[in-house]
């Protein structure tokens, strides 16, 4: 074993380490640094001029606080909404059946409601983007939830609901929600199969409901990946861009209404040359995805349970 | 390893089981019909919106515009003919696949050589080295966007597919590796020592015995990333400026965008359905597959 034991460590370390320090680590260093300049990208002139790109940040009334404000709601949103609704059917299509003498059985078709609910996983968020803007598009153009709505004698907004600006967060809101629950739902699935069913049967023995079954069964065991599943959640919900890129007017509007920091950090590098300010954005991001990280997974350190 | 479903895992109820006077029998049915509803009606929520773009790429704009929830009054296939011709879907196709076929195999490559030697060997500075590349898997790459752009300036690679698939090679690693690291950490070491004593060296016992021993392993992550970077967008966005050279979701992106609400809908809908295809048979034939591989994170 001992044999060129370190001449080939080295040879096949060497490139996939090369190539991530040029093209991951050094890249990422380099945005601290230009973090604590004046400079704008395009010439190679560029002072040092310590915080003050931080402390505009928060001045930054058009764009950084409404998209500070608005991946806040996300952030809050997303995870909670996804991890219940995946839990919800994972635990029906598990747990949810029919009883039979005492036996506790997933719903009939699971394999499919499987199937289905997870295909959005699949689709780019292009195609997405794409979808979902004619849904939401506005009665004379064609949406499909605007001609649904008028098709019953409801009214739907004008301008359809993406240039609504008390509607188009939640709108977007409601596309990475309807792509990601089939995501958690087979996630949590898969660990709630390893449940033993002993259990439930116990429980049931015992009398409780399936309310109890879940609250006081399937929840505590599956901590663990709820907690996976959060931070998962948690920096899709920090990268949030394409779906605002393909879907909304402006990239970030109607007036703002669905700027995020990710489009903001965009829009500052490549739209408005001002790369010093973008990467203090990113760098305040960085610390916000580590920071939830290490408190998701401090927060409810539960006992591991061997079964 | 693999997910397993319910299906396999439960055996079938055993027949002779006591009768027992079940007090959720009650509970149990409507419990049943409530799940069933809702469940129901999510997968009806999932298939509309597609389902409903199929319908409209065989309308015309004027259908599309106005009788949105009718069928058309007569196919029209030239939305496609459109889509294939002005829109460049068969390029932006051909695009994708040339930048995948190199940049998801030096994934695979360098990740697995990266992950078996960090796995399976001692040496100083193996804890770090994981930890750094598993770091990578937090960093949000908004960050990194604009020094990647003059990096890749620097070099002349910017809008080249070389350039890109450098870059999905190395931005495809932190999980690829963290998720190897753990898999080859659980073959057994017999194996290795006995090829070892048989006289085969380091090169060959990897590419020979643990390469194929790890292939489940592999598969997964191999579909993670097929699917990640055939998806991928905000890379291209910034790295690959010449509409002409743009892969399938930045060439849709830019029809989409091109198009508006003023455009042809018609072409561009055929074009997304035409996006679609590959994939939806793909996963219809790999669902178990490609369930596993997504949520292989799942699995530590």
């Amino acid at each position: 074993m001992r044999h060129g034991k370190y001449p080939f460590i080295l040879s096949f370390l060497a490139l996939p380490v090369g190539l991530y320090a040029w093209l991951v680590l050094v890249p990422f260093a380099q945005a601290f640094q230009i973090s604590f300049t004046d400079w704008s990208g395009s010439t190679n002139q560029f002072d040092y001029i310590g915080f003050d790109n931080y402390l505009n940040l928060f001045k930054d009334e058009r764009f950084v606080i409404p998209a500070i404000r608005n991946t806040g709601i996300i952030l809050l949103v997303l995870p909670l909404v996804t991890i219940a609704m995946g839990l919800f059917f994972a635990f029906m299509l598990n747990i949810g059946g029919r009883s039979r003498q005492g036996r506790i059985e997933g719903v009939r078709g699971a394999q499919f409601h499987k199937i289905v609910f997870f295909f959005p996983q699949v689709l780019s968020l292009a195609i997405i983007g794409i979808l979902w803007k004619q849904v939401y598009a506005p009665p004379g153009f064609g949406g499909l939830i605007a001609g649904g709505l008028e098709a019953i004698g409801l009214p739907a907004p004008d301008n359809g609901f993406l240039a609504d600006k008390d509607l188009v967060l939640a709108s977007v809101i409601g596309v990475l929600v309807w792509s990601a629950v089939g995501f958690y739902l087979v996630f949590f699935s898969s660990a709630m199969a390893s449940i033993p069913r002993d259990f439930y049967e116990a429980g049931i023995i015992d009398g409780a409901g399936r309310f109890q079954l879940f609250f006081r069964i399937t929840l505590p065991l599956l901590w663990e990946s709820v907690q996976t599943a959060w931070i998962y959640l948690s920096i899709i919900a920090l990268d949030v861009f394409v779906l605002i890129y393909m879907m909304t007017p402006e990239r970030g509007g109607p007036d703002g209404r669905s700027e995020v920091v990710g489009g903001v950090i965009w829009k500052y590098a490549f739209k408005h040359g001002e790369q010093a300010f973008a990467s203090a954005l990113g760098v305040v991001l960085f610390f916000v995805a580590l920071t939830l990280a290490v408190v998701a997974l401090r927060i409810g350190r539960h006992q591991r349970i061997e079964y | 390893m693999a997910i397993r479903t319910p299906e396999q895992t439960e055996p079938a109820a055993p027949p002779a089981r006591p009768e027992r006077p079940a007090p959720t029998r009650t509970e149990g049915r409507v419990m049943n019909v409530f799940s069933h509803g809702f469940l129901w009606l999510w997968a009806f929520m999932v298939v509309v919106p597609v389902v409903w773009v199929l319908v409209a790429s065989f309308k015309t704009e004027r259908e599309i515009a106005s009788d949105p929830l009718g069928l058309p009054a007569t196919p029209q296939w030239e939305n496609y003919v459109n889509a294939w011709n002005n829109g460049n879907i068969g390029d932006y196709f051909l695009n994708t696949v040339q930048v995948m076929v190199f940049s998801v195999t030096g994934t695979m490559l360098l990740g697995a050589m990266a992950a078996y030697v960090i796995a399976r060997y001692s040496f100083p500075g193996n804890r770090v080295l994981y930890f750094v590349f598993a770091g990578g898997m937090m960093f949000p790459v908004f960050l990194a966007l604009f020094p990647l752009f003059k990096t890749l300036q620097n070099v002349g690679l910017l809008n080249t597919y070389p350039g890109l698939i450098l870059v999905y090679i190395a931005y495809s690693l932190p999980f690829t590796v963290f998720f190897l690291t753990a898999f080859f950490r659980t073959l057994p070491t017999g194996v290795a020592e006995a090829a070892l004593i048989d006289g085969a060296g380091h090169y060959r016992l990897f590419f020979q015995v643990m390469l194929p021993m790890a292939k489940p392993g592999l598969v997964a992550i191999t579909i993670f990333n097929i699917i990640g970077q055939w998806n991928q967008f905000l890379l291209p966005l910034v790295l690959l400026n010449d509409p002409e050279d743009a892969v399938i979701s930045q060439g849709l992106a830019n029809l989409a965008l091109r198009q508006g609400y003023e455009g042809d809908p018609g072409a561009l809908f055929a074009g997304t359905v035409m996006a679609m295809v590959p994939i939806f048979v793909a996963y219809i034939i790999f669902q178990r597959q490609i369930q596993a591989g997504l949520t292989a994170g799942a699995i530590k």
